[in-house]
C-alpha cells in the first residue's frame, strides 16, 4: 500500500491529539472482479477497485470512528481528526514507532483467480452451466455466477503494531429450474473460500452444476413436511449453520458485556449436552472463515467455546475483552474500512462424536434429515433460532423415505443442544458461501459439524 | 421544495462529473451508457447506559457505470472521481465488455422514452445535515432513559441510536437524460431488554425514522414503546401444534406483502422464479387485497421521480380486488418477456434490475383489534424470523413470535414456533385488512387476518 510508516505515525497522532486511550488504522484495497451467467450466456462482466482507511478512536468505552474513501494525506488527517474528537481534553499522544509484525499463512499458495483473465473465468462458468444441463433433461434453466475478490489489509494500531495481509476469495454459485407438466422447482448450489484458482482443483465447477441439478429433481417428488416437535438428524457440514445460529452468535462477547444474550454470565456451566463440544477456527486452510489476521490486528487462534457441554469462552474483541480482562481472540472483524469492527465467529465447528452416522438415522422411527439450508437467524436475547431447509427427507423406521418440500426448523439454542443424544465421526466441513449479517454488516464465515441426532426439534411443515 | 444553494452547488459538480465520464467512454467508441454518481453525508451516534458508545461520521462517493459496447455489457464502480482516476477506471470498463457476449435484448430505452420532466417529491430536508452528534447524543439519550425508567422489568439496554444520511446524486445517460435528485433520511433506534426465567432475555424494539427530522417521534415515545414490547413478551412460551386463524399486525404483514413483491418483478419472472409467472389476469389473492407501487408519494421513503434508466415513472395497480394486474419491470425484463417496461428500474448506473418504489397493500376500513373478533382460538403474530420461502413454488415457512387469541382477545406470549402455509394460498386466504397503514418503510401493510395457517409448536 501506498503508505509509509512515518505517515501512519503521523496519522495516529493526530487521531490522539486529544487524548485516548487507543487508536487504529485499518486500510484497506479490494479489487474484485464478476462474471454472470443467465440461461447459459455471459449477460454481464462487473468489477471494481474500492479503497479507503478507516480510522478508530477509544475512549473508556467510547467510539469515535470516521474513514476517507482515498488515501490522499489530507483526507486521512481529515478522517483522524473527525475520529479523535470523542476524545476531551486529555493529552496529546507521542508518535510511537511502527514495527510489522510477522504473520502466518492459511490461505492456499497459487494464483488468484481475480488474476485470471475473463474468457478462462467464463469457462469455469461454462462446465457448470452444462454439468447442470446435462444431469437431467427436465433442467430447464441455469443462472450461474462468479465472483473473484482481492483484499489487501493493513491495520497500523497506536502500540506501534502493524499487520498486513493479503486475503484471497473465491465464490461460486449455481442455480437450476426443472419443470414438469405439474410442477417447477429449483435448486441451488455453491462453494469457495479464502484461496485461488486452486479451488478448483479440488472441486470442479460440474460438482456445483450437477449439485443444483439434483436437488431441483429430487425436489419435483417433495411433499408437505411435519408440523411438530420431532426427532431430528442434521447431516454433516452444512449443518454448521445450526451452531452458527443457536450458539453462535450468542457467545459473542458484545452481547453479553451487554447482558443482552441468553449466555450472559454462564461461563462454566452446562449449556448443552456432554457430547457437544464446539470450536471457533479460524485457522482451516483455504475455509470461507479463515483469517490470519483479524481487522484489529490481533493474530487468532483456534479456541474452544463449548467443551463438553460446558460453556468455556466467549469470542472478543479488543473492547469486550478489556472488559472481561481477557485477552482478544481473533475476532474482531468488519465488512469494510467504512465500519466499525466487533466480535465475529470465523470457521464454527462442532467436533466429531463417536457413533456411525448408519446408527444414527437407524435410532429414529419418525423425523427429519436435514441435508441443505438456505439460512437461518437468531434471537440473541431469548436464544430462538430458525433455519430453513432446502432439502430434506422424511426418516421412517430408520431410512430415509420422501423428499420433504421446504421447511423451516426452530429452537432455542440451550435447549435444542441440551437434545443432542448422538454425535457422528464423520465431520466435514461445509463448502457453503455463508455470510453472516450482524448490525448490517456482512463478513464471510464457515461452518462444519458431523451427522447429529436431536432429539426434539420443532419442524415448521404444514402436515399435521 | 427549492433546494438549498449548498445542494445546487454539488448537483452542479456531480453532473460535470457525469458529463465527464460520458465523453470519456463516447470517446472510446461505446453504443452507450449510463452514468451514476453520488455523494452521501452521514452521522451515527449510539448510546448504551447512557454512555457515548460510538460517534461515526464520514462523507462518501461513488460512481458507477453501465457500458454497452457490440450489445456486450459491462458494469464498474468505483469510489475516486479524480479526472485521471476516471479516465483510467473508464478504459477498464470499457475493456470488461469484451467478456461478455451479445446479447440484443440488452438496450437502453429509446429517447423518446426518457421523461424530460419530473415532480418534485419532497424528499431533501435541509435541516437534516445540520443536526450535529451532541443533540443525536441527547435524543438517543433521552430514548434510552425513558425506556429504562419506565418499568424495573427493563434490566438492560442494547443501546440507542440516531442516525442520519443524506445523498446527491446524478443519472446521465449518453440517450440524453440528466437527472438531479437528492434526499435525507433520519431515524433513531432503541432496544430495551427484560429478564425472564431460564436465563432468557426479552428485547423490545421500537424505531421511529423519516425523510424529514421533524416527522419522528418524541424520543422518550420511543424509548416507552421498546420497553412495553419487551415487557409484553416476558413469560414466553410455546404453543401446542393446530391449524388456525392468524392475525398479522402490520410489521409481520409487511413482511408478507414483501414476499409478493419479489414475485412480480421482472428479474425473478424471466429468471423463472417465480410462482407468479403465469398468473396475468387471475385471482393471486382474495378480493381485500390490493397492492399498489407508487414511486410518486410526497416525502415516500422509496420514492423516485425517475427510474434507473431515466424512465417516467407512475403509480401503478399491481394487483385490483385480489386480481394480477401488472409486474414491475425495467427495460430488459420486458423484452425478455416481451411487455412493456413500467419505468421500474432502481439504481442507476449498475445493472439496471426491476424493483419496487413505495410498494404497498391498499388499508381496508377496520380498526386494527377488529381482526380478533370472531377468533376462538388463534395467534397474533408480531415478528418474524428466518427466510423459509422459495419464489418458484410459494412454499412459505417462517419462525414467529406474538401472542394467543382466545375468544377474541390477545392473550399470551408465544415464541419459538413456526407458520406456514403456501403464499398463493395464504393471499387468497386474507379475510379481513385494518385501516393502519404508515408509510414508514418502502415496503408497507396494513394488519390483516388469514383464515386458517399450520401453526407448528408441541
Amino acid at each position: 500500500m501506498a503508505v509509509d510508516q512515518a505517515q501512519c505515525a503521523k496519522i495516529l497522532s493526530c487521531a490522539l491529539e486529544r487524548g485516548g486511550d487507543f487508536a487504529e488504522l485499518y486500510f484497506e484495497y479490494r479489487r474484485a472482479a464478476s462474471v454472470s451467467m443467465e440461461d447459459g450466456k455471459v449477460r454481464t462482466a462487473g468489477g471494481g477497485i474500492d479503497m479507503g482507511v478507516g480510522v478508530r478512536v477509544v475512549v473508556g468505552w467510547s467510539v469515535g470512528y470516521a474513514y476517507a474513501e482515498s488515501l490522499e494525506p489530507a483526507e486521512m488527517l481529515r478522517a483522524a481528526r473527525t475520529a479523535g474528537q470523542i476524545a476531551h481534553g486529555g493529552k496529546p499522544v507521542a508518535p510511537i514507532k511502527i514495527r510489522r509484525r510477522k504473520l502466518g499463512d492459511v490461505y492456499p499458495a497459487g494464483r488468484e483467480l481475480v488474476d485470471v483473465d475473463g474468457p478462462a473465468r467464463v469457462a469455469l462458468l461454462r462446465r457448470a452451466d452444462q454439468a447442470a444441463r446435462k444431469y437431467d433433461r427436465r433442467v430447464k434453466r441455469v443462472d450461474a455466477s462468479l465472483v473473484a475478490v482481492h483484499k489487501e489489509i493493513m491495520v497500523v494500531t497506536s502500540s506501534g503494531q502493524l499487520s498486513y495481509d493479503v486475503q484471497p476469495m473465491v465464490r461460486i454459485s449455481v442455480s437450476a429450474v426443472v419443470k414438469t407438466k405439474k410442477r417447477s422447482e429449483s435448486g441451488s448450489s455453491g462453494g469457495g473460500g479464502r484461496q485461488g484458482l486452486s479451488y478448483f482443483d479440488d472441486c470442479p465447477p460440474e460438482h456445483h452444476g450437477e449439485e443444483a441439478a439434483r436437488v431441483a429433481i429430487v425436489n419435483l417428488d417433495s411433499r408437505p413436511a411435519p408440523a411438530g416437535s420431532i426427532p431430528v438428524v442434521l447431516a454433516p457440514g452444512d449443518s454448521g449453520i445450526l451452531l452458527h445460529e443457536a450458539v453462535g452468535h450468542g457467545l459473542e462477547a458484545d452481547f453479553n458485556r451487554k447482558r443482552t444474550s441468553n449466555y450472559t454470565d454462564q461461563i462454566g456451566k452446562r449449556v448443552a449436552s456432554p457430547l457437544v463440544t464446539i470450536i471457533d477456527d479460524p485457522a482451516i486452510g483455504g475455509s470461507r472463515g479463515s483469517i490470519n489476521v483479524d481487522d484489529e490486528g490481533v493474530v487468532p487462534k483456534a479456541h474452544r467455546l463449548i467443551g463438553d457441554g460446558v460453556l468455556r469462552a466467549y469470542m472478543h474483541d479488543r473492547l469486550s475483552a478489556k472488559f472481561f480482562n481477557k485477552r482478544p481472540t481473533g475476532s474482531g472483524r468488519r465488512e469494510s474500512f467504512r465500519e466499525v469492527p466487533m466480535p465475529r465467529m470465523t470457521n464454527t465447528l462442532m467436533t466429531a462424536g463417536e457413533d456411525a452416522p448408519d446408527d444414527i438415522l437407524r435410532s429414529v422411527e419418525h423425523g427429519v434429515y436435514a441435508k441443505k439450508f438456505s439460512g437461518g437467524q437468531v434471537n440473541i436475547s431469548n436464544g430462538d433460532f430458525v433455519f430453513s431447509l432446502t432439502e430434506g427427507y422424511l426418516i421412517e423406521n430408520g431410512k430415509l423415505t420422501a423428499p420433504l418440500k421446504g421447511v423451516n426448523l426452530i429452537g432455542n439454542g440451550p435447549e435444542a443442544l441440551e437434545t443432542v443424544s448422538m454425535v457422528g465421526h464423520d465431520f466435514e466441513l461445509s463448502d457453503g458461501m455463508w455470510t453472516c449479517g450482524k448490525d448490517g454488516q456482512s463478513v464471510p464465515v464457515g461452518v462444519g459439524m458431523p451427522t447429529v441426532k436431536l432429539d426434539r426439534l420443532t419442524v415448521g411443515g404444514t402436515d399435521v | 421544495m427549492a433546494r438549498t444553494k449548498a445542494s445546487e452547488r454539488l448537483l452542479a459538480s456531480l453532473s460535470d462529473t457525469a458529463a465527464f465520464t460520458l465523453e470519456t467512454l463516447e470517446a472510446q467508441g461505446i453504443e452507450h451508457a449510463e452514468v451514476s454518481v453520488g455523494v452521501g453525508n452521514e452521522l451515527e451516534v449510539g448510546v448504551r447506559q447512557d454512555e457515548v458508545e460510538l460517534v461515526k461520521e464520514a462523507q462518501s462517493s461513488g460512481l458507477s457505470v453501465r457500458v454497452m459496447r457490440n450489445d456486450r455489457v459491462a458494469t464498474s464502480s468505483t469510489t475516486d472521481l479524480s479526472r485521471d482516476a476516471l479516465t483510467a477506471f473508464v478504459a477498464r470498463a470499457v475493456e470488461m465488455a469484451e467478456i461478455s457476449e451479445p446479447d440484443p435484448l440488452a438496450v437502453p430505452p429509446e429517447r423518446s422514452e426518457l421523461t424530460r420532466r419530473w415532480p418534485d417529491l419532497d424528499l431533501f430536508d435541509p435541516r437534516t445535515d445540520r443536526i450535529d452528534a451532541e443533540r443525536g447524543i441527547k435524543m438517543a439519550r433521552t430514548a434510552e432513559r425513558a425506556a429504562l425508567r419506565s418499568s424495573k422489568k427493563i434490566t438492560a439496554s442494547e443501546g440507542a441510536s440516531f442516525s442520519r444520511s443524506s445523498g446527491h446524486s446524478v443519472l446521465a445517460t449518453s440517450g440524453g437524460f440528466l437527472g438531479l435528485s437528492a434526499g435525507t433520511y433520519q431515524s433513531l433506534v432503541v432496544q430495551a431488554v427484560a429478564d425472564d426465567t431460564g436465563g432468557k432475555k426479552r428485547a423490545g424494539f421500537y424505531w421511529t425514522g423519516g425523510r424529514f427530522f421533524g416527522e419522528l417521534e418524541r424520543p422518550s415515545a420511543v424509548g416507552k414503546e421498546a420497553a412495553a414490547r419487551a415487557i409484553a413478551t416476558l413469560g414466553a412460551t410455546k404453543m401446542e401444534t393446530g391449524v388456525m386463524p392468524v392475525v398479522f399486525d402490520h410489521e409481520a404483514a409487511r413482511a408478507i406483502v414483501g414476499l409478493v413483491a419479489g414475485c412480480v418483478l421482472g428479474d425473478a419472472l424471466y429468471r423463472q422464479r417465480s410462482y407468479l409467472a403465469e398468473r396475468m389476469g387471475t385471482a393471486i389473492a382474495s378480493k381485500h387485497v390490493t397492492l399498489i407501487d407508487d414511486p410518486l408519494i410526497a416525502r415516500g421513503p422509496g420514492s423516485r421521480a425517475y427510474d434507473g434508466e431515466g424512465r417516467k415513472v407512475a403509480k401503478r395497480v399491481v394487483c385490483a380486488r385480489g386480481e394480477l394486474k401488472s409486474f414491475l419491470l425495467d427495460t430488459y425484463s420486458a423484452r425478455r418477456l416481451g411487455l412493456a417496461p413500467t419505468g421500474s428500474s432502481g439504481g442507476g448506473g449498475g445493472i439496471p434490475h426491476s424493483s419496487t418504489s413505495n410498494f404497498y397493500l391498499k388499508a381496508g376500513r377496520r380498526a386494527p383489534e377488529s381482526l380478533l373478533k370472531g377468533i376462538r382460538h388463534g395467534l397474533y403474530v408480531t415478528r418474524m424470523m428466518g427466510f423459509g420461502f422459495d419464489p418458484t413454488t410459494g412454499t412459505f415457512s417462517r419462525g414467529a413470535e406474538g401472542f394467543v387469541i382466545e375468544n377474541g382477545e390477545k392473550t399470551v406470549p408465544v415464541s419459538e414456533i413456526t407458520i406456514s402455509r403456501n403464499l398463493d394460498d395464504l393471499l387468497l386466504g386474507i379475510d379481513a385488512v385494518a385501516n393502519d397503514l404508515e408509510f414508514k418503510t418502502s415496503i408497507a401493510s396494513p394488519s390483516f387476518r388469514v383464515d386458517s395457517m399450520t401453526v407448528a409448536g408441541n
